[in-house]
């Protein structure tokens, strides 16, 4: 195996670090009264609210020595100074939080227990260490209240994107969703879309799967669906500023997709004629990838023509997926990735999507 | 995409592209009525009254209009008589078969609506419908033709009993079951019907379609068939993953599953994937004894259509390696718009030994074909 | 590189086209709004007859949900995989500069001017009171 090494001169810009809301007692100082009441009197706050696309306890999704005594993984400062800032040495951390928040069904109540993760992330985590950024959570089904608490946030530039789930209600490129998009082009904040779904629908066109392992993988195709989406519907044409991080989606599917769209489009494009360019060279104009987990073939030599094919050295982002367990120790970089461009892959794209971070 | 104006004359045919075998070749009829003839009165009025039951709001449409009439056939498919596309024998013969002198060609009828029928008794009755129909109408006349088993797989007594009762008859080459169905097809549920498939000596074929009623992609309705026509290939992963994840090749080891219209440039970083995620995840699928991309190379096969066209021709050749060049054959999908020429559908040359496995070995071996 | 005359102007009805072979080639003559325009019949995607295709509009879009048709019919789809070609430069829609059907030249001439020659007049026979289609290939 052929590892690779972050070099000690390059302080790495980590997209993609966890936080885990420890209970929902612990949002109740940063929920306003009347839904502070609201939520104790209905007993919401006995329930963490875990979004069941990321069972805690699976393996995937803790790396065994990152497992904390007691407490959820991801939920404390300590652990992730000790697992995150002190081994990496990150210039920047963007942490993300997913939580059942986003997809309550009542809007309202969505949005006020989104705003108060918002409160929890500034005051329990961006405060302590100057090094955090952070997501903004909101209800992406209501873009309505989704916009209020982004133009919310955006004064305090360490919100540095706006999250939404790869999977919820709509196809996320429906122009119902776009004035969340025209509050985040005008506020310089990317849209990161991360893996998971509300499972409004099931996990694909086939139905509901068994497994969590089945739910997992489906995660890439899902995100080809959402590309598919974003191109087709427009949301570049109208957002040409836009830029879109995925999140914990892999990359090694994304050469076959680019085939495949580019195919589709040259036949039927008259269909969305604003889609005036081939989607492939769309994407790698507007839409980023982190680097965890990256699906590699076991001949690492073909790492590097996945990345020739991909056809841009702009559009993977450096990400451990803290506390997700992709790699062991401090192997980060994925096996294969050759050297030239990971100075690129560590910071510089990260600097050139994320303009906050400049 | 580098390309150059083809510019050639009207030539004869190369050798080396005739006499290979198509495994996907679509049939239709010239009517409705003509099934009929393969239904007892009691559907015969059933059909004429109530008709099908799909799991969409449009009743005969689809729900994505395709790009050409017909529901998207080749536009110069229409036979001379104005019928539709792969309704006549003798011009799918003079543009398909004998043009190509096709050895074989493997139906797929996308006709009849058996598999996604609610009904299951009728979808059952039409499932019988269409098997005699593709034999009287097309592999009778024309032997090269080899039929499908269709089946309603939400009627598992019937289902089984179609596919005992065609065991043998070697004018069927396999049983084809709708992908996007109620569940996905790994689930147990279904085993029964799979397993009457490997012991009576059928491979499954998985031709994209069927309507379980689930939106195509995990987050919803799309709005478009730009994004339908790719989302195939999305159900073709999780198609994969199903078959694998949920054990059916350790229930049924002598299965043999063909992946049909679904391109195939996307199995290679599934396998990745697959592998990857499992080796975290093993624990809860302790029945799985060897790794997920062990199974599909060991069980599944693919076709070619619609192939992927890589941006950089020649990454055709590195996933096909990958793949297996023993597990690739190659399909037209004629009559539709997105069928593929079997002269000019791989934009790089194969090596000799590559080509001959895809157009002509695989499908011989799979399917038994003399 | 020799002038062919392929057909009557009037054999030709305003956005159909006629097939001809010359010098072993396919080419499809097309005939729209009392313009002649000459494409090789076949498509560089797949090889399909390119000029069986239908003859669209230009089909764009400033945004999305907003649609405009211009140049109406002289845009040839091809019949297998929607393709769409410009009828007076052979330039595909998606990829102007790298995926073209050629073209030929062609002009309407006089058979007045034409009985003198030199031409090859293929199978249509000429006569000083109709008007020619001619073709450069």
């Amino acid at each position: 195996m052929c590892k690779i090494v972050i070099p000690a001169s390059v302080r790495p810009i980590d997209c993609d670090v966890h936080l885990a809301v420890p209970n929902t007692r612990a949002l109740l100082p940063y929920l306003d009264d009347y839904w502070r009441e609201h939520i104790i009197r209905r007993g919401i706050d006995g329930d963490n609210l875990e979004l069941s696309a990321y069972p805690p306890n699976a393996p995937l999704n803790c790396r065994p020595d990152w497992r904390p005594q007691q407490g959820l993984p991801g939920s404390q400062f300590e652990q992730l100074r000790d697992h995150v800032l002190e081994p990496f040495q990150p210039r920047f951390v963007i942490c993300n939080v997913l939580h059942g928040s986003q997809i309550m069904f009542s809007e309202d109540l969505s949005a006020a227990l989104c705003r108060a993760i918002n409160n929890w992330i500034a005051a329990e985590w961006l405060d302590r260490d100057p090094r955090l950024r952070a997501s903004i959570v909101v209800p992406a089904h209501s873009p309505e209240l989704a916009v209020a608490e982004i133009e919310r946030r955006a004064d305090d530039r360490r919100f540095v994107q706006v999250l939404m789930l790869a999977m919820t209600e709509m196809p996320l490129g429906r122009r119902q969703h776009w004035p969340i998009y025209q509050a985040a082009e005008h506020l310089d904040l990317p849209i990161g879309i991360h893996a998971g779904s509300s499972f409004r629908h099931p996990p694909s066109a086939l139905g509901w799967s068994s497994y969590y392992l089945e739910d997992y993988v489906s995660q890439a195709p899902g995100f080809s669906g959402v590309l598919n989406s974003l191109v087709t519907e427009g949301v570049f044409n109208k957002f040409p500023r836009l830029k879109v991080v995925l999140i914990e989606s892999g990359v090694s599917w994304l050469p076959a997709h680019f085939w495949r769209i580019n195919k589709t489009w040259r036949g039927v494009r008259s269909e969305t004629p604003w889609v005036d360019r081939v989607p492939s060279e769309i994407i790698r104009e507007h839409v980023r990838l982190t680097v965890q987990p990256f699906d590699d073939p076991p001949d690492k030599a073909l790492v590097q023509t996945i990345l020739d094919e991909i056809g841009s050295d702009e559009m993977l982002l450096f990400s451990t997926d803290y506390p997700h367990w992709h790699f062991e120790g401090t192997d980060a970089i994925p096996p294969g990735l050759p050297s030239d461009v990971l100075t690129k892959i560590l910071a510089d794209n990260a600097l050139a999507t994320y303009a906050r971070l400049n | 995409m580098n390309m150059t104006v083809m510019d050639r004359k009207p030539e004869a045919i190369n050798q080396s592209f005739l006499g290979f075998i198509d495994c996907d070749v679509h049939p239709f009829f010239k009517t409705p009525a003509e099934f009929d003839a393969f239904l007892p009165q009691r559907w015969r009025e059933h059909r004429a009254t109530i008709g099908g039951r799909t799991r969409q709001g449009l009743a005969k449409a689809s729900n994505y209009p395709r790009m050409s009439p017909g529901n998207g056939q080749r536009m110069d498919a229409w036979p001379p008589d104005g019928t539709h596309p792969g309704s006549d024998l003798p011009f799918m013969q003079e543009q398909l078969l004998d043009l190509f002198n096709v050895a074989y060609g493997l139906l797929a009828p996308l006709v009849g609506g058996a598999g996604g029928e609610r009904n299951v008794e009728f979808g059952a009755a039409m499932a019988t419908a269409v098997n005699e129909w593709q034999l009287a109408r097309w592999c009778d006349p024309d032997p090269r033709l080899k039929a499908a088993v269709q089946v309603n797989i939400e009627h598992e007594k019937a289902a089984i009993a179609e596919i005992e009762k065609r065991a043998g008859d070697r004018r069927f080459a396999q049983v084809n079951i709708p992908p996007r169905g109620v569940e996905p097809l790994g689930r147990q549920r279904y085993w029964p019907i799979l397993e009457a498939c490997a012991a009576n000596g059928f491979p499954v074929s998985l031709h994209l379609g069927g309507n379980g009623g689930h939106p195509s992609t995990g987050g919803g309705w799309p709005s478009f068939y730009h994004e339908e026509h790719p989302s195939y290939v999305q159900s073709m992963q999780t198609l994969v993953t199903s078959l694998v994840c949920e054990g059916v090749f350790e229930h049924i080891p002598n299965l043999k599953v063909v992946l049909v219209e679904g391109g195939f440039a996307w199995l290679p970083a599934l396998c990745w994937r697959l592998d990857k995620a499992w080796k975290r995840l093993h624990a809860e699928v302790p029945f799985l004894k060897q790794k997920p991309s062990e199974y599909v190379r060991q069980h599944i096969w693919v076709t070619t259509q619609p192939i992927e066209e890589p941006e950089r021709p020649r990454d055709m050749l590195s996933t096909l390696e990958w793949i297996g060049v023993d597990r690739v054959m190659f399909s037209t999908d004629y009559p539709h718009w997105d069928q593929d020429d079997p002269r000019f559908a791989f934009k790089v040359p194969l090596p000799e030994e590559w080509r001959r496995k895809i157009y002509h070995e695989n499908a011989r071996a799979l399917y038994g074909l003399d | 590189m020799t002038r062919h005359i392929v057909a009557t102007v009037d054999e030709i009805a305003p956005g159909t086209c006629k097939i001809v072979t010359v010098k072993g080639r396919e080419i499809g003559v097309f005939h729209i709004n009392n313009e002649f325009f000459a494409l090789i019949n076949r498509c560089p995607h797949q090889g399909a007859q390119l000029c069986r295709g239908a003859l669209l509009s230009r089909l764009e879009s400033p945004g999305p949900g907003e649609y405009s048709l211009t140049r109406q019919g002289e845009m040839l789809r091809c019949p297998w995989h929607c393709w769409e070609f410009d009828v007076r430069t052979g330039q595909s829609w998606c990829d102007p500069d790298s995926v073209h059907a050629r073209t030929f030249a062609v002009e309407v001439e006089p058979g007045e001017k034409l009985a003198k020659g030199p031409f090859e007049a293929e199978t249509v026979p000429v006569s000083v009171e109709q008007n020619y289609v001619v073709i450069t290939v």
